[in-house]
């Protein structure tokens, strides 16, 4: 950013701090997760008043009282709609929204995917612990099957949502997934959500170390169980990449041994594939089905933005009919005059 | 004369002055009437057919003539929800009333002096609001077998004397309007029987003396893509008025003068249009830009589709996933500098309740549109009613107090939204601006106002600390209580603000009693406050009253014809009418308490009338009537006058 004296001035994770004390529980993931973010943010030379976060209603929604950025702790899943009307009203700030899953997922699950489909300029960091944590532990709705929770003493009964499916569903152009502890790969999912241009979506799996501790343990501690998706590259991941994603002829995905397949077999990730297909094949790829979980970037594509394409029905009515003549709109239609007795 | 007579029951036709020579033709395209020409103060006419027969289409057209003609006139469109309701099906049956007259009047009319009626459903459920002498124009081709029975009706109301009452005149619409086609080539005869409401519209053109030009040219420039239904619906239209000049059955047309208004330049307006050009006005006299969330719902969508025809103004129309994110949408706008506004009715007003307190407490500026409609629930979607002013006041939790405009007549529309906008961005806060049914769709001349005439709308955002070094997002102006309008962008002046409570002053997240006592008391204050801008309550009162009509909204016209009559009958009665609900006026309790009677009448049981009790003490009484109409203004004089003789 640039001084009032003229001098560039590189900014630091630090500036990007705010004086409000942070109170999430000690142990949190969410707190992984702030650091990575204020790392990120001085890489992406946007000014610090240019960017706004907005958040929901949950514990991840705390996030933006710790930037210090312009930010709205706003209403229990609307933060997708009311990040909207901002951007596409302000082109010039980098929006991000800061949400959990019974945030994103349950009460603002209609905002979310039409966000999505619309491709507004935003981007979306979804936080997912499998969890209520705010109100103290009920079942959410990316909990598994059966979970029991102070809500569901003999088990929830309802199928989780997958993230990812669901973003990859609603036509995202943009979809990632990291983990809080991970910060090389979360800080590059989040930079390359903040330089795609239309709506981003990342799930960050973060633990709540006081109502679900430990339901990532199995990629979160066992790092031989994470598969980093590389564009371009055939899928391997483990111990000596002794393993790997093949895409059989139904299309679904699947972990294999490579020694079984051999290396040619391998699916080769295409994130920028103009079907979503590969991308939905590879979310189906979890820890229930494959003993395994990819992490990275699943989609990129361009596609038209909702906040350009407004912006051009603007300036093709303005082309069209000149700048809008208030005079003229009150006297638009039939007029009569009734003259006066002078 | 029968059709004379008729005229005079309501319409105040003079003898003296009928059967003056017609010598004034103001159309080219139509000859000139050699008929007897009769001249009226007023009448009132109400076109109904089918959903699909174009009544709306009609009535719209004849008002435009009638506009440019220049007489005064009000319009009360009365159709069904659904769209295309079995054909010839009671429920399936559109209207369309407009009033008209040579002085300034202020109702649609409580009883038509004429019903066209295309079916014979129409004809069953309008017959009842006619008075006794009333001219009746019946589509006879409509009157079968079947469709008699759709209606309901035993026998043929048009063979059994039924009609008596009435000077009807059978016309056979449908089949004269395919005659009237045969010629023209590409369309079916279908489509040429579809043309008959330009029959009709033609033949009540002749009637009453309505320039043409315009029609003639809206059909040309409407049906452009199709020139071959643009030559169908033209020939109806001037078979319809040679028909009137031709036939026996009719042996005279009317004239009603135009009105003596004040002078300017007039147009043509709805409610719900003149809301689009108040919110487009607003948004250049605040030089904010506009954002408009919506979601379609009947009867707000106009002001959706109005303002999204409109972008050269650079107005943003973000057609909404639902209610809640099209309020979300607008104040996520506001946040960033720009004039957010919601529209809606009832039904999803409710569900922006939630949007609307964060904005109480973020202290952003949204406008909120409430088109009110018959409910609860679903209620009855184009009918108009009152019933959500108790809504928007206290529909929210806790101490949540949002400033409430009501607009009164559709014209006023644009007035109302510019002051609703006024007062959002002027003190950061929601506002409510209160429509209806009636207002969104009814229409009146509207006498152009000068642009530099408008009121300002100055915004100023904040451009640096408030505090020394600091910022402080909830340092509060000295005289509105407002807080800074800090907008991302702006380099120094970031902040987080939210739905938890604040620190005074810092805006930092508070749970301190004390502190929340505060800010909730300051955000009541605020509110209060706004009564020091607005114009004191102005109170009608030629003299000598004890008894006070207190209306709001829409009801202005019935109330103001009603409160006409009862002093014609040399009764004494004073008006008001609140335009600020929330806050009130601040003489309101003043001119309260300086009558004995005070009478409330409104489309609901009581809302204002509890609403005056409970804040002045005043021993008010209500006129209260939930039929999804207006009233009617004889109906309002009678309960007025009875008050004044209590």
């Amino acid at each position: 950013m640039t001084e009032g004296n003229g001098n560039v001035v590189q900014l630091t994770a630090k500036d990007f701090k705010s004086d409000q004390e942070v109170r999430w529980c000690p142990g949190c993931g969410d707190y992984a997760i702030l650091n990575v973010i204020q790392g990120v943010m001085p890489e992406l030379g946007i000014p610090r008043e240019r960017l706004v976060f907005v958040s929901g209603i949950g514990c991840a929604a705390r996030f933006p009282y710790y930037m210090q950025t312009y930010g709205m702790h706003s209403i229990h899943g609307r933060a997708p709609a009311i990040a909207t009307g901002l951007a596409v009203t302000r082109p010039d700030l980098s929006v991000w929204v800061v949400t959990g899953d019974g945030d994103a997922l349950s009460i603002g699950g209609n905002h979310l995917i039409h966000a999505l489909r619309r491709n507004v300029n935003l981007k979306i960091l979804l936080f997912n612990n499998r969890i209520y944590g705010l109100t103290k532990g009920q079942y959410s709705p990316t909990s598994e099957l059966g979970k029991v929770t102070k809500s569901t003493p003999m088990g929830s009964l309802d199928y989780p949502f997958n993230p990812l499916s669901i973003a990859i569903g609603a036509e995202a152009s943009f979809v990632g997934r990291a983990i809080d502890t991970d910060k090389k790969g979360l800080a590059e999912v989040v930079e390359a959500a903040a330089r795609h241009r239309g709506s981003a979506f990342v799930e960050i799996l973060q633990n709540c170390n006081i109502y679900n501790d430990g339901a990532f343990d199995y990629v979160r501690d066992d790092k031989a169980n994470r598969i980093y998706l590389e564009d371009g590259a055939p899928i391997r991941f483990g111990e000596d990449a002794a393993k790997g994603v093949v895409q059989d002829a139904d299309g679904s995905a699947r972990v294999v041994d490579v020694a079984d397949v051999g290396e040619d077999a391998l699916l080769v990730h295409a994130a920028s594939h103009r079907e979503p297909s590969l991308a939905f094949a590879l979310s189906r790829v979890t820890f229930d089905t494959d003993g395994a979980v990819p992490f990275g970037v699943f989609r990129r594509v361009e596609r038209p933005v909702y906040d350009d394409l407004l912006a051009e029905q603007l300036a093709a009515a303005k082309e069209r009919s000149g700048e809008g003549d208030l005079e003229a709109l009150l006297h638009s239609g039939d007029t009569w005059v009734v003259p006066g007795d002078g | 004369m029968p059709a004379a007579a008729a005229f005079s029951l309501s319409g105040r036709a003079v003898p003296g002055v009928a059967r003056r020579p017609f010598l004034r033709v103001r159309y080219t395209s139509c000859i000139a009437t050699s008929k007897p020409v009769e001249q009226l103060e007023r009448v009132v006419i109400r076109f109904a057919g089918d959903s699909g027969d174009g009544m709306q289409l009609t009535g719209d057209r004849f008002t435009s003539e009638t506009a440019v003609f220049g007489n005064d006139l009000v319009t009360l469109p009365d159709f069904p929800a659904e769209i295309r309701a079995p054909a010839g099906s009671l429920p399936g049956v559109s209207g369309f009333q407009v009033h008209f007259a040579d002085h300034d009047i202020l109702t649609p009319g409580d009883q038509p002096n004429v019903l066209v009626a295309m079916n014979p459903a129409a004809l069953k459920v309008n017959v009842g609001d006619l008075p006794k002498g009333a001219t009746l124009i019946v589509n006879t081709d409509a009157f079968s077998d079947r469709n008699l029975q759709k209606a309901g009706y035993e026998a043929n109301p048009l063979e059994d004397n039924s009609l008596t009452d009435f000077h009807v005149h059978p016309v056979a619409l449908s089949s004269m309007t395919v005659e009237a086609l045969k010629e023209v080539e590409g369309i079916t005869s279908r489509e040429a029987e579809r043309s008959k409401n330009f029959f009709a519209l033609g033949l009540m053109s002749w009637l009453y003396h309505r320039p043409v030009e315009g029609t003639l040219g809206f059909i040309e420039a409407k049906f452009s893509q199709r020139p071959e239904i643009a030559e169908a619906n033209t020939k109806a239209f001037k078979a319809g008025w040679n028909y009137g000049e031709t036939s026996e059955d009719f042996a005279v047309s009317y004239e009603v003068a135009p009105a003596r208004l004040a002078p300017g330049t007039y147009r043509q307006i709805s409610g719900n249009t003149a809301l689009s050009y108040g919110l487009i006005a607003a948004s250049r006299l605040s030089g904010l830009p506009l954002f408009l969330g919506a979601y379609p719902i009947t009867p707000a969508s106009g002001i959706l589709e109005e303002l999204a025809s409109l972008k050269e103004f650079g107005v943003r129309t973000f057609q909404a996933e639902d209610e809640i994110a099209a309020s979300g949408a607008a104040l996520g706008a506001s946040f960033g500098g720009a004039l957010g506004v919601t529209t809606s009715a009832g039904p999803g007003i409710v569900l922006k309740s939630e949007t609307v307190g964060l904005a109480v407490t973020l202290e952003l500026p949204l406008v909120i549109v409430d088109v009110q409609r018959a409910g609860p629930s679903t209620g009855m979607p184009t009918k108009p009613e009152q019933a959500d002013l108790l809504m928007v006041l206290f529909g929210r939790n806790s101490e949540s107090p949002v400033p409430v405009v009501a607009a009164s007549t559709p014209a006023g529309c644009f007035d109302a939204a510019i002051e609703a906008a006024r007062i959002a961005v002027t003190y950061r806060t929601p506002v409510f601006l209160l429509s209806d049914a009636y207002l969104a769709n009814g229409s009146e001349p509207w006498r152009i106002p000068d642009v530099a005439s408008l009121p300002a709308v100055p915004v100023e955002f904040a451009q640096g600390p408030n505090d020394g070094e600091a910022f402080l997002p909830y340092r509060r102006d000295a005289e509105t209580l407002a807080r800074p309008w800090a907008i991302p962008g702006t380099p120094g002046l970031e902040h987080r603000i939210g739905g938890l409570e604040k620190q005074d002053e810092t805006g930092n997240v508070s749970y301190d009693p004390e502190n929340h006592d505060r800010m909730v008391r300051l955000r009541a204050a605020k509110v209060a406050g706004i009564a020091a801008g607005i114009p004191e309550l102005e109170v009608d009162d030629p003299g000598g009253a004890d008894t006070l009509v207190l209306g709001w909204g829409s009801t202005y016209g019935a109330i103001g014809a009603a409160v006409r009559r009862v002093r014609a009958a040399d009764r004494k009665v004073a008006a008001a009418h609140l335009h600020h609900l929330n806050p009130f006026p601040r003489n309101t309790g003043d001119v309260l308490r300086r009558y004995e009677k005070i009478l409330v009448p409104e489309l609901n049981l009581g809302q204002l009338r509890m609403l005056i009790r409970a804040e002045f003490l005043v021993d008010a009484v209500g006129y209260n009537r939930v039929r999804g109409r207006p009233f009617q203004a004889a109906e309002l004089a009678e309960a007025i006058a009875a008050l004044v003789d209590s």
